[in-house]
C-alpha cells in the first residue's frame, strides 16, 4: 500500500508539471488552452529532434529550448490568443482546439505515429533502494523534485515579484489594471511565455520517463485539467495537491486492474466536482 | 404570415410582429420540394450515394444539436460524443440482445441518451465556460472507458450489429436512408420550432445576458437543462442512426472526440447561433471531405487552420457574413416589429 502511494506521488509530480502551465493561464486570463497536452507533446518532440542533432544531456537540451518555448508562448498569446479573449469562451476554445489538431497532424506528418522517447543518459533505469525490498526510480524522484521546485517558484513569482503583482492585477480586474498603466496584452503574453517554459519541461520529462506519440496530447490535457480543478483554480499549491490526488488515485486504480486506472482517476475527479466544485484550495473567482 | 402577440400591452396597437420573411417562405417551399425529391433516391440512385447521405446526415444532426447547445444555450461542450456513442450502444444492445428492430430502436436510443443527460448535467453544470467544455470531455472519456470494459459488447474492440442480418441489403439501405432523411427533417424542425417558441425566446435572452434574463423572470437553470437534454437527444439520435448505417461499433469510434471537433468545425464555418450555419457548414464539410480527405493529415491540418482563421476574422461564419451583406434569412427565429 505504501509503495502504491509513493508511486502515486511520483506520478503526481509529472501531472503537476503538465498542469502548472494550464493553472497559470487559467489564473491570469481565464483562458482554457485545449491544446495544452499537444504543446507538451510538441515540446517533447522538439527536444527529441534537437537531441538527434546535438548529442547533449537532456538538461542542456532543455536549457537551450527554454527561450524558444517562451518565445512561442509569447508570440502565440500576443498575436493569436489575445484576439480570442472575452466574455464568450467559444473563440479561445475553437482556436486552441484548432491548434491542437494542427499540432497533432503536423507531428504525425514529420515524425510518423511511432512512439519515441528521449535518451535520459541512464537516468530512467537508475534506482534508489529504500528499506529491504523497496526501490524508487531516480528519474521519478527528479521529476517530483522539479515539480516541487516549479510550484514553489511560480508561487513566489506570483506573490513576491512585480511581475506576479501585475499577473494578479489583470486577473482581478483587467480594466482597472489598465487604468493603472498596465498593458494587459503584454502581461498576458508574458504569462503564456512562462506557461510554455513549464510545458517544455513537462514534455522533456515525459519523453524521458516513457514514450510520446503525436496523438498523446488530449489525454495529457485531461490529466492537467483534472489536477487544476481538483486543486482549485488560481492556486499553484492547490494544483500540486490536485496532481498528487490524481496520481495516487490512478495508481490505486492501476493496482486493482490495469484497465481501470485512468477511469478511476476520472471518477475521483467527477466526485470532487460534485462534493467540492470550487476545488480543494480555490483562489481565483469566476 | 404575421401574428399579433397576445401580450398586447407590450406591443402598441397597429404594430405588427413578424416572424417570417419572403425568403423564409421560399426556403420552406424549396425545402419541401427537395425533401420530396430526395425521398425518391432509393428508386433511382446508387447505394453508395445513400450511404454517403446517411453519414453526412449523422454529422449534420450532431452539428445541429451542438449549435443549439453552444450557439443558443451558450454551453460550449467538447463532450457531446458521450451521447452520440451512448445512443449507438443502446440501439445495438436493444437490437442484438433485446430483439428490437434496430430501426425502431433508433428513437428509443435517442430517448435513452436524453434520459442519461439528466444526471450527467447535474455534474457538468458545476463548471462554466471553458472548464465546462473540458469537463464534458472527461465525462465522455468515462463513457468510452466504461463501454470499453463491458465484454458483452466486445470490450475495447467493439462488436457488430447482428440484428439486421435477416434483412435484405437493398431494403436495409433504403430504410436506413429514409430514416436518415426523416431524422434530418425532424432535427431541423425541432430546433426551428423550439427557437420560435416562447422557450426559444427565453433561450436567446439567456444567451445575450444571463443575469438580465434571470431578472426578467426567466428560469435560467431550467431552460439550460432543457436545452442540454434536447441536445443529448439529438446527439443520441445521430449516433444510433450512424451505427445502423455502419453495422459495427467500437468505443473508440463511438466516443471519439472527432465528433465534437467536426461539429465545431461545421458550426463555426457556417455560422454559430443560426440554423443555416450547420446546414452550410455540413455542405462545406462534405465537399472538403470528398475532394481533400485523401490528403490525410494535411487535410486535417487545413481544417484546423480554417477553423482558427474563421474564428478570428469571420466571427459570424460564412452564413453570418452573407446575412449581414445581403440580409438573407431562411429560418427566421427573431421577431421584427413593423
Amino acid at each position: 500500500m505504501l509503495e502504491t502511494i509513493i508511486q502515486g506521488l511520483l506520478l503526481g509530480g509529472l501531472y503537476c508539471l503538465f498542469a502548472l502551465g494550464q493553472s497559470l493561464m487559467f489564473g491570469v486570463m481565464r483562458l482554457t488552452n485545449t491544446a495544452q497536452g499537444d504543446f507538451i507533446v510538441l515540446g517533447a518532440f522538439g527536444a527529441i529532434a534537437l537531441a538527434s542533432l546535438v548529442a547533449l544531456h537532456p538538461a542542456l537540451i532543455t536549457i537551450m529550448l527554454l527561450p524558444v518555448a517562451f518565445g512561442v508562448g509569447y508570440v502565440l498569446q500576443r498575436h493569436v490568443l489575445n484576439a480570442t479573449l472575452g466574455h464568450d469562451p467559444l473563440p479561445s476554445l475553437v482556436v486552441t482546439f484548432g491548434l491542437a489538431i494542427v499540432i497533432q497532424n503536423a507531428l504525425l506528418e514529420v515524425f510518423s505515429a511511432d512512439p519515441r522517447s528521449l535518451d535520459s543518459d541512464g537516468l530512467n533505469t537508475a534506482s534508489l533502494t529504500i528499506g529491504a525490498d523497496f526501490a524508487v526510480g531516480v528519474l521519478p524522484l527528479v521529476i517530483f523534485t522539479v515539480a516541487l521546485a516549479a510550484t514553489a517558484a511560480l508561487q513566489w513569482l506570483f506573490t513576491r515579484t512585480a511581475l506576479g503583482r501585475s499577473f494578479r492585477a489583470v486577473s482581478d480586474d483587467r480594466e482597472i489594471a489598465e487604468l493603472m498603466g498596465l498593458n494587459a496584452k503584454q502581461v498576458y503574453a508574458l504569462a503564456t511565455g512562462i506557461a510554455f517554459m513549464l510545458i517544455l519541461v513537462a514534455g522533456v520529462l515525459q519523453a524521458m520517463r516513457t514514450t510520446v506519440s503525436p496523438s498523446d496530447g488530449p489525454l495529457l490535457l485531461l490529466f492537467a485539467f483534472e489536477a487544476v480543478i481538483i486543486g482549485g483554480m488560481g492556486s499553484f499549491w492547490g494544483t500540486f495537491v490536485g496532481a498528487m490526488v490524481l496520481g495516487i488515485t490512478q495508481q490505486i486504480g492501476f493496482r486493482i486492474d490495469p484497465g481501470w486506472g485512468i477511469w478511476f482517476g476520472h471518477l475521483v475527479f467527477l466526485a470532487v466536482l460534485v462534493v467540492r466544485p470550487q476545488g480543494l484550495f480555490p483562489k481565483t473567482r469566476g | 404570415m404575421t401574428e399579433r402577440l397576445r401580450a398586447s400591452q407590450v406591443v402598441p396597437d397597429g404594430v405588427l410582429v413578424e416572424q417570417s420573411t419572403r425568403a423564409s417562405h421560399a426556403a420552406l417551399a424549396i425545402g419541401i420540394v427537395l425533401v420530396a425529391f430526395a425521398a425518391t433516391l432509393p428508386l433511382w440512385g446508387e447505394s453508395s450515394w445513400m450511404r454517403e447521405f446517411v453519414e453526412i446526415a449523422c454529422y449534420f444532426i450532431f452539428a445541429m444539436m451542438w449549435n443549439l447547445l453552444a450557439g443558443y444555450g451558450g454551453m460550449v461542450s467538447i463532450g457531446q460524443q458521450a451521447f452520440f456513442g451512448f445512443g449507438g450502444y443502446v440501439m445495438l444492445a436493444l437490437g442484438n440482445f433485446g430483439g428490437v428492430n434496430p430501426f425502431v430502436a433508433i428513437p428509443i436510443a435517442a430517448l435513452a441518451a436524453a434520459l442519461i443527460a439528466a444526471p450527467v448535467s447535474w455534474i457538468a453544470f458545476r463548471l462554466q465556460g471553458g472548464y465546462f467544455a473540458i469537463g464534458t470531455w472527461v465525462i465522455a472519456e468515462v463513457f468510452r472507458l466504461s463501454f470499453a470494459n463491458v465484454s458483452a459488447v466486445g470490450g475495447g474492440s467493439g462488436t457488430s450489429l447482428t440484428a439486421l442480418r435477416g434483412i435484405e441489403r437493398a431494403t436495409r439501405e433504403s430504410v436506413t436512408f429514409w430514416m436518415a432523411l426523416a431524422c434530418v427533417v425532424a432535427a431541423i424542425a425541432l430546433v426551428y420550432l423550439f427557437l420560435r417558441s416562447k422557450q426559444g425566446l427565453a433561450l436567446l435572452a439567456i444567451r445575450d445576458n444571463e443575469v438580465a434574463a434571470e431578472s426578467q423572470g426567466i428560469p435560467v437553470q431550467r431552460v439550460k437543462f432543457a436545452v442540454y437534454v434536447v441536445a443529448a437527444f439529438g446527439a443520441g439520435l445521430a449516433g444510433a442512426l450512424y451505427f445502423v448505417g455502419n453495422l459495427r461499433i467500437s468505443p473508440d469510434a463511438a466516443f471519439s472526440v472527432n465528433w465534437s471537433a467536426f461539429a465545431i468545425f461545421m458550426v463555426v464555418i457556417g455560422g454559430i447561433g443560426r440554423i443555416e450555419g450547420p446546414i452550410v457548414g455540413a455542405l462545406i464539410f462534405w465537399a472538403l471531405n470528398k475532394f481533400f480527405s485523401d490528403y490525410g493529415s494535411w487535410y486535417l491540418m487545413g481544417l484546423g487552420l480554417l477553423a482558427i482563421v474563421v474564428t478570428i476574422y469571420f466571427k459570424q461564419g460564412l452564413w453570418g457574413w452573407a446575412q449581414q451583406r445581403w440580409g438573407w434569412v431562411l429560418f427566421p427565429t427573431q421577431r421584427t416589429l413593423r
